[in-house]
């Protein structure tokens, strides 16, 4: 006959070693019949024929700090292109006793939306914030007002790409849900004109506006008025994904319960308050994740305005390996490219995983 | 559910505040409702059941124009409802309404999904919604939830909340479309005790419901519809203990 458990008798046992923990894991996982044991040991020996060496090309045999010369004689990566050449990558052509101003733009950009990340500072004060930093942004990377000017051609580098892309999102989103509600408007024209445009732009490769917009909308403006190039290239960026964006807005819109219409309907809200309060909210949510996916393709699109001659960060290292002392270091170029575009694409989509996060309540 | 009748006066009052004349309703080539004329006193509570498919959520639905009629007329509070988007969202103000599917705003806390309504139609400044709603909450019972989301209450719960959350519009009719038949029946008690509450206080309410223990102590009206009509309308008393028409007499033997 079974006793009734009690604290007194009851003996807790550990698990058998062989079952839990790291050896436990190794064994269930990687050694549990004779196939998987051979393709462990087999992997094992690929990682090690190919790790090594690239560990020792990468951080063993490798220079850091040097010139040209010294890296002709050795085995390893010679990442000095990177600190030799760092001013020009980072500001291209941007006046050299001058490059402070886009150091310090960029520090304010990065400062900026370090505090936007915060849920806790999106309140009214935030708008101003923005506008009186984009203002000083503007000034520093322009000049006037006893700053000397420089021409936007000069911008290059880091800068320009951060500039395109950041802007280009920010008045890309908001455009996006335009077209989304207009898309789905009741009207007949606002509909139609809205799908008109969202179908013509998802159908021409973004090279071909970034070409129309250098090339041939000049032709179509009177004599004397010029528009700047860098400021033809944002617009077509904004433009192009403004469409992509009105998509995905538009399935977070379709995923929307009847109800929730209905009821913010039969409060008396008026069609702009049911959408900003009750409607754009949770779909907009839903829509993080395709919606950030949008944003990172649109961040490393901007590298294709080096075909209309702007220099941006990707241009400006091409430039770089076109030196002759430096043309044998492109490996160690394309991977610094790789892991600063890395970089800023994996804190936008890590981003967006927490603000999922933040906004989960629960249903 | 006890047997008394709430005793009032339905004809104190002798305006109408609900008036629909001749309406029709068509879903398509769907001839749903069909010749609806309805007058509805101020305080006055009417129960509308009947088979599923025979018109009565859209009947009420049309009421704050969920739905839109194609013939006829139909004027609350003295105010026609027509295409006009202005008359439409100053009816809907006044007309509170209960879903099935509760339908509460999932982003938000329940004590912001009660002022929501109040600060931005009514214009009220926040401080003064948030002393409503908290009251309205205290009234249904469910004060201690205020900063929960929707998602964190039951079925029950949350349909005290979706009825305080119209009461804090106070609003001069509540519809309420079959709002128990989404609830488990442990919970269908607590939201009738609701809306009994708010019977007895005088709330002009139309309500699409099968709880004929609710029609029975509360209704001053309950109307039958069929096939998108009206078949018959009488006190709770005659319609359930001497139905007149035959297509009433078989839809209450097969619900009682």
């Amino acid at each position: 006959m079974r006793q009734p458990n009690s604290t007194t008798t009851r003996e807790y046992l550990k698990p058998p070693i062989t079952e839990v923990g790291v050896l436990g894991w190794i064994r269930q996982n990687l050694f549990n019949s004779w196939f998987n044991s051979l393709v462990t040991l087999l992997a094992l020996y690929g990682l090690y024929v190919t790790i090594l060496p690239l560990f020792k090309w990468a951080f063993v045999d490798s220079l850091w700090f040097s010139s040209a010369d010294a890296c002709r004689d050795i085995d390893g990566a010679c990442w000095s292109i990177i600190p030799a050449n760092a001013r020009f990558i980072f500001f291209g052509f941007f006046p050299e006793d001058q490059q402070w101003r886009p150091l310090t733009a960029m520090i304010l950009l990065f400062a900026l939306v370090f505090y936007t990340q915060d849920r806790r500072s999106w309140n009214r004060a935030l708008f101003p914030i923005w506008a009186c930093g984009l203002v000083l942004m503007g000034w520093l990377m322009h000049g006037g007002l006893g700053l000397p000017v420089v021409e936007t051609a000069k911008w290059s580098g880091l800068p320009l790409t951060l500039m395109l892309s950041l802007f280009g999102m920010v008045s890309a989103y908001p455009l996006g849900i335009l077209l989304a509600l207009g898309r789905r408007s009741k009207l007949p024209a606002i509909k139609s004109l809205c799908v008109l445009y969202i179908e013509l732009i998802r159908g021409v490769p973004l090279i071909s506006m970034l070409f129309m917009s250098s090339i041939m909308f000049p032709l179509f403006l009177p004599e004397g008025i010029n528009i700047d190039k860098v400021l033809r290239a944002q617009v077509a960026i904004i433009l192009f994904t403004a469409a992509y964006i009105a998509e995905v807005v538009r399935g977070g819109l379709q995923a929307i319960p009847n109800g929730q219409y209905e009821a913010a309907d039969s409060l008396g809200l008026n069609y702009g308050q049911a959408m900003r309060l009750i409607i754009l909210p949770q779909s907009l949510k839903i829509v993080i994740p395709p919606s950030v996916g949008i944003l990172i393709s649109a961040f490393k699109d901007t590298s294709l305005v080096v075909i209309i001659a702007l220099y941006d960060v990707l241009k400006t290292t091409k430039v770089t390996l076109s030196n002759p002392k430096w043309m044998g270091s492109s490996t160690e170029a394309y991977l610094f490219l790789a892991v600063l575009y890395f970089i800023f694409c994996y804190a936008m989509s890590s981003y967006s995983r927490k603000l999922e996060k933040t906004l989960h309540t629960g249903h | 559910m006890t047997d008394k009748r709430i005793q009032q006066t339905p004809s104190s009052t002798d305006r109408p505040i609900i008036e629909i004349i001749g309406m029709h309703k068509w879903f398509g080539e769907f001839h749903v409702l069909s010749d609806i004329n309805l007058h509805v006193l101020e305080k006055e509570r009417i129960v509308i059941c009947g088979p599923s498919g025979s018109g009565k959520s859209t009947l009420i639905r049309c009421i704050n124009r969920l739905e839109e009629h194609q013939r006829g007329q139909i004027f609350v509070d003295g105010i026609e409802l027509t295409n006009d988007i202005k008359n439409i969202e100053k009816v809907r103000a006044e007309v509170g309404m209960v879903f099935q599917h509760f339908n509460l705003f999932p982003h938000l806390t329940i004590v912001e999904n009660l002022t929501l309504g109040p600060i931005w139609v009514r214009k009220m400044p926040k401080k003064e919604a948030e002393e409503t709603a908290m009251m309205y909450l205290e009234k249904v019972k469910i004060a201690e939830q205020a900063k929960k989301y929707p998602g964190q209450l039951s079925g029950g719960q949350q349909q005290r909340v979706a009825i305080a959350r119209s009461l804090c519009m106070n609003p001069r009719v509540m519809l309420f479309d079959e709002p128990t038949s989404a609830l488990d029946p442990e919970m269908i008690k607590e939201v009738l005790d609701v809306m009994i509450d708010l019977a007895e206080e005088g709330m002009t309410m139309l309500v699409v419901s099968h709880e004929m223990g609710f029609a029975k102590r509360v209704a001053d009206r309950v109307l039958f519809m069929d096939e998108g009509q009206i078949v018959e309308q009488n006190n709770p008393h005659d319609f359930f203990d001497n139905p007149q028409h035959e297509r009433t007499k078989l839809f209450l033997s097969q619900i009682l």
